[in-house]
């Protein structure tokens, strides 16, 4: 349909695998020869999200200047391109290793993405890292070390290739203790300096293209991740951790990070366990099986202090999916934080600023053990932070309480009551009579408008699409049968049947990033993509307040997992559950994505609060927005 | 093509201007910044003695023609009246004359508080546009008035005389600045206009017709092709101003266009209105021939002043209110045959290169940025 989404579909979907599932073959030769083991042991080995150009370029060109590179002698070659502290980082320690191999190679990618300063370093790190050259749970050490390495070399921006098939274990630990001791000191370095620069920017936009990380390779997000995993090592590790906890929401975790998880399941109150077969594609996503958190978090409910019981009942709800839909979530979470608020004391010898923000933390992270946050609730909680901050150190304890819970009052009021109302009044406009809209699964803006359009007494006719296996829809095709409008319900199969007549189509987001890229339920993009290919305009609602700076082009990088046995089996109906006790086979990955993102090309327009607007004009708003957060 | 940059032809004109002696009445004291800049300065509300001076000199040392209208003591004063006024005069654009007689308003107010003021220029404004409805630049200019000359520093002025006196001021300024929007859209769209060239335009456009004038007065050998523009035939207008100049002139019926298409280099169109997704509204037929061109891979250069910029978002075709206008076919129509009356259509962004205002030289995204700017 679209000439730029030709290229995913070349990509075969064993391709797909092997970036992460070593070829047997490699694991089980030799030492490779110089020249071959530069590459990936077959072009399989290449992660669709791991950025083919430089290694491509790598296969037909890089042949021989490459093994030049990893030869001792020329650590110039090695350094070029990248910064000097990665660079200087490299002479020492790995020269006397022969046996591993390092390879940094800018390639052309890089140099664009390098050469934007101030966002975390800006590098980014492509790693094709096959099974085949570490055994990672036995060579623990170096991997480590390596890792370290890696993230020294992040802060350089340059592409760090570390596969080697020969490594000894021991030696290596002994080589690189010093490295290691190093490549902290470069971490927390880069780290301090990308907090300072950074300010309180939430969260970096991720180039969606590599994001997808092999073992070792780090997501390309902030250069604080190195530094958590830096502090985690050495323990106590006092001023990076403080400079993590000011960067509000902290960086989204990758779940395919093992010391990192493991770190936090030692934290996690909500005990969950790890469903058996996890997808591939989505290893760096949370993936749990469900159902199993919610007896043993209600049996804690007494052993937990440090949750506020307004935020531990809200937790609840998100796990139980009792509250869904953005602005329902957003709106209990900030909720109960008020609650908390109000109930909060401080400690003796503490200040509020610093302890109320470490507690709003500890509460969000149990709500992201709880289910995973939206967009708009990270914008929430971002606000609140910097609502906190700015309490003048000059009010009493309950005169900035009661400040900070008018603070959330007005937020919920002005930003998502408000601004839904003025949506709804600037939607409106856009319905005439005769008209056939189409929308899909269940908005609560989206039902607003037809509402209010209803009340107006425009003649419409609404047609809700919905899918399996949330099937949203059927709540609102309730609500809106009950108000007495014309309705049609048809599931997302009868789609491009059904657009013919469709004359709008209306969909709510759970946030629009600065591409215009809009972020929202999965199945959304199909539709707005059939809609664009009848030219039929598709109009998406959403508040600014979940608009975010990020820019993602796939759904790939960032995204929810659902329960899996919801799409396996189908409650009550026995004769289509041919999957029943199959979710644990070996051989079957089931996945069950929450949302999706669908391009900008196929929105026509987008209704905000503050009017409508193209989605080319997202990052005005964008802009325009976070200065009000700021006048708040 | 980055000498086509707009800041750079201004600065450029007023590198010009500048070297041409410190004779002229009002040398630009910063020659360095465009007047796209200084346009957008004024829509953040940052307006200081030196932008208008700026200002001025951008546009460049024109004096203003302009009569000063005395109003008549005894007669209370009308807005409608004094619109009319100002738009007899017939290089006037419609949404000037009623931006001067906005203007008047303020002037001649006996209101004593600035709330006072503000309704009654509200009330002005809302007069003039009920006066002709279907007119996006008529309502777009009253707007944008409203928004330059209300939101501005001059309101927290302790004493209303100056803070009246100041808006007053600002009032001319917008006039003024958007009176000579067309001498400064002409300036901009020179570099664009290449020796041999061959351009399409459609209907009759006061800008284009000033773009093209201004063309050939700088001696750049281009042809023009004139569609007819059905139903009143304004391109033949247009083909007779142009000949007057000695361009040479094609005339094209309407439905020529694809015909004649893959000699052309570029269309050139005016707007009746620049809507917020970038796309315009002008004369019926402008949609088929951006199609067209867009198909041939031609570019579409739209001419319009930035008080033609409107809060508007059509979706597509029907999604305004048409403007009916009668359409003479020459022989009796049976009353059972329906005739599409409309007079103009909407052409959506994709279909559009380039907008040519006098903020400077925009693609059509960047329409809806200075409007959010501009109200938000």
């Amino acid at each position: 349909m679209d000439a730029r989404r030709a290229p995913r579909a070349v990509i075969d979907p064993k391709v797909r695998k092997v970036g992460f599932f070593a070829p047997p073959e490699a694991s089980q030769s030799g030492p490779p020869d110089p020249i071959s083991f530069q590459l990936p042991p077959s072009s399989n080995s290449l992660s669709p999200v791991m950025i083919p150009p430089p290694c491509h370029a790598a296969e037909n060109l890089g042949l021989h200047a490459r093994p030049d590179a990893t030869s001792p002698s020329a650590e110039e070659s090695v350094a070029a391109g990248s910064y000097s502290s990665s660079s200087e980082f490299f002479h020492a320690p790995m020269s006397p290793a022969p046996s591993s191999r390092i390879v940094l190679g800018n390639g052309d990618f890089f140099h664009g993405a390098a050469s934007s300063p101030g966002r975390g370093g800006g590098g980014k790190v492509a790693s094709s890292f096959p099974r085949g050259g570490f055994d990672l749970t036995v060579v623990n050490d170096a991997s480590l070390a390596i890792r370290e390495i890696e993230k020294a070399g992040k802060g350089g921006g340059a592409m760090v290739e570390v596969k080697d098939q020969a490594l000894n274990a021991k030696q290596k630990k002994e080589k690189t203790s010093k490295a290691e001791r190093r490549a902290l000191q470069e971490a927390q370095r880069a780290a301090k300096a990308a907090a300072k620069a950074e300010g309180n920017k939430a969260s970096v936009t991720l180039a969606s293209v590599n994001v997808k990380p092999a073992k070792a390779a780090k997501p390309p997000q902030k250069v604080d991740n190195a530094s958590v995993a830096a502090s985690e090592k050495r323990g106590g590790d006092r001023p990076p951790e403080k400079d993590r906890k000011k960067d509000v929401p902290q960086p989204r975790m990758q779940y395919d990070d093992k010391s990192r998880v493991e770190k936090a399941k030692r934290r996690a109150v909500v005990k969950q366990t790890e469903a058996r077969n996890r997808v591939e594609l989505f290893r760096h996503l949370p993936q749990y099986e469900h159902g199993s958190q919610l007896p043993d978090l209600e049996a804690k409910f007494f052993q937990l202090d440090s949750v506020h019981p307004a935020v531990y009942k809200v937790g609840l709800q998100y796990l139980s999916g009792d509250i869904s839909g953005g602005n329902a979530r957003c709106i209990a979470m900030l909720q109960a934080f008020q609650e908390a608020i109000k109930d909060y004391r401080i400690p003796s010898e503490k200040t509020l600023v610093r302890d109320l923000t470490a507690k709003i933390s500890s509460y969000v992270s149990f709500l992201i053990e709880c289910r995973p946050l939206s967009i708009s609730m990270g914008n929430a909680i971002r606000f609140l932070k910097s609502r906190i901050a700015k309490v003048p150190l000059t009010l009493s304890e309950s005169e900035s309480k009661i400040s900070l819970q008018s603070d959330i009052e007005r937020f919920i009021s002005e930003k998502i009551i408000l601004a839904n109302k003025v949506i709804v009044k600037h939607a409106v406009t856009k319905i005439r009579d005769g008209d056939v809209l189409l929308t899909y699964g269940s908005s609560s803006a989206v039902e607003m408008i037809l509402l209010q359009a209803h009340e107006l007494g425009k003649q419409f006719q609404v047609v809700v699409v919905d899918s399996r296996p949330k099937l949203r829809g059927k709540l609102l095709l309730r609500r809106l049968v009950e108000k007495g409008l014309s309705c049609t319900y048809a599931h997302i199969n009868a789609v491009s049947y059904i657009m013919n007549e469709v004359t709008r189509v209306f969909i709510g987001a759970s946030s629009v990033l600065s591409n215009g890229t809009v972020y929202s339920g999965v199945g959304t993009a199909c539709v707005a993509m059939v809609a664009h290919a009848f030219r039929v305009p598709v109009l998406v609602c959403c508040e600014a307040y979940k608009f975010h700076e990020r820019v993602q082009h796939d759904s790939i990088c960032s995204n929810e997992l659902g329960d899996p046995d919801v799409i396996a089996t189908v409650r009550s109906r026995e004769d289509v559950n041919h999957l029943e006790a199959w979710a644990n086979t070996e051989n079957l990955q089931l996945l069950n994505l929450i949302y999706d993102a669908t391009p900008s090309d196929y929105v026509s327009m987008i209704i905000t609060d503050y009017g409508m607007v193209p989605p080319t004009s997202v990052p005005v708003i964008v802009r325009e927005y976070s200065r009000e957060q700021v006048w708040i | 093509m980055w000498w086509r940059s707009a800041s750079f032809i201004m600065d450029r004109q007023q590198n010009e201007a500048a070297l041409k002696g410190e004779s002229s009445p009002n040398p630009n004291p910063n020659p360095k910044i465009s007047a796209y800049y200084e346009t957008r300065a004024a829509h953040h509300g940052v307006v200081t003695s030196d932008w208008l001076a700026q200002a001025q000199a951008a546009i460049g040392p024109e004096p203003d023609p302009e009569p000063q209208p005395r109003p008549d003591p005894e007669k209370p004063f009308s807005v409608i009246d004094e619109f009319n006024n100002w738009r007899k005069q017939p290089h006037l654009a419609e949404a000037v004359a009623a931006i001067r007689a906005l203007a008047a308003v303020i002037r001649w107010s006996e209101a004593t508080t600035m709330m006072q003021l503000e309704m009654e220029l509200k009330k002005a404004s809302d007069s003039l546009k009920s006066w002709d409805a279907t007119s996006i630049s008529l309502t777009a200019g009253c707007d944008l008035f409203l928004r330059y000359v209300t939101r501005t520093s001059a309101l927290e002025y302790e004493d209303f005389n100056s803070a009246k006196s100041r808006l007053i001021e600002r009032a001319d300024k917008f006039g003024e600045i958007s009176y000579k929007a067309r001498n400064v859209i002409a300036m901009l769209s020179q570099d664009f206009i290449f020796d041999g060239c061959t351009i399409l335009v459609h209907g009759f456009s006061r800008v284009v017709l000033q773009v093209l004038k201004l063309a050939a007065h700088n001696n750049k050998l281009f042809r023009v092709f004139c569609t007819e523009g059905r139903p009143d035939r304004t391109g033949l207008r247009l083909a007779n101003e142009l000949a007057k100049l000695d361009v040479p002139v094609k005339l094209l019926i309407d439905s020529a266009v694809a015909y004649t298409m893959d000699e052309v280099d570029m269309v050139f169109v005016g707007a009746d209105g620049v809507v917020e997704s970038g796309g315009i509204i002008n004369m019926m037929g402008t949609y088929q021939i951006a199609l067209v061109a867009h198909s041939m891979n031609k570019p579409v250069y739209v001419a319009a002043e930035s008080y033609k910029f409107a809060r508007l978002y059509p979706l597509d075709q029907k999604d305004l209110a048409p403007a009916i206008r009668p359409i003479d076919f020459g022989v009796p129509i049976p009353s059972k045959v329906e005739v599409e009356r409309s007079a103009r259509d909407y052409t959506p962004p994709q279909y559009l290169t380039l907008l040519f205002t006098d903020l400077g030289v925009l693609t059509p995204s960047v329409v809806s940025d200075e409007l959010i700017q501009l109200y938000l």
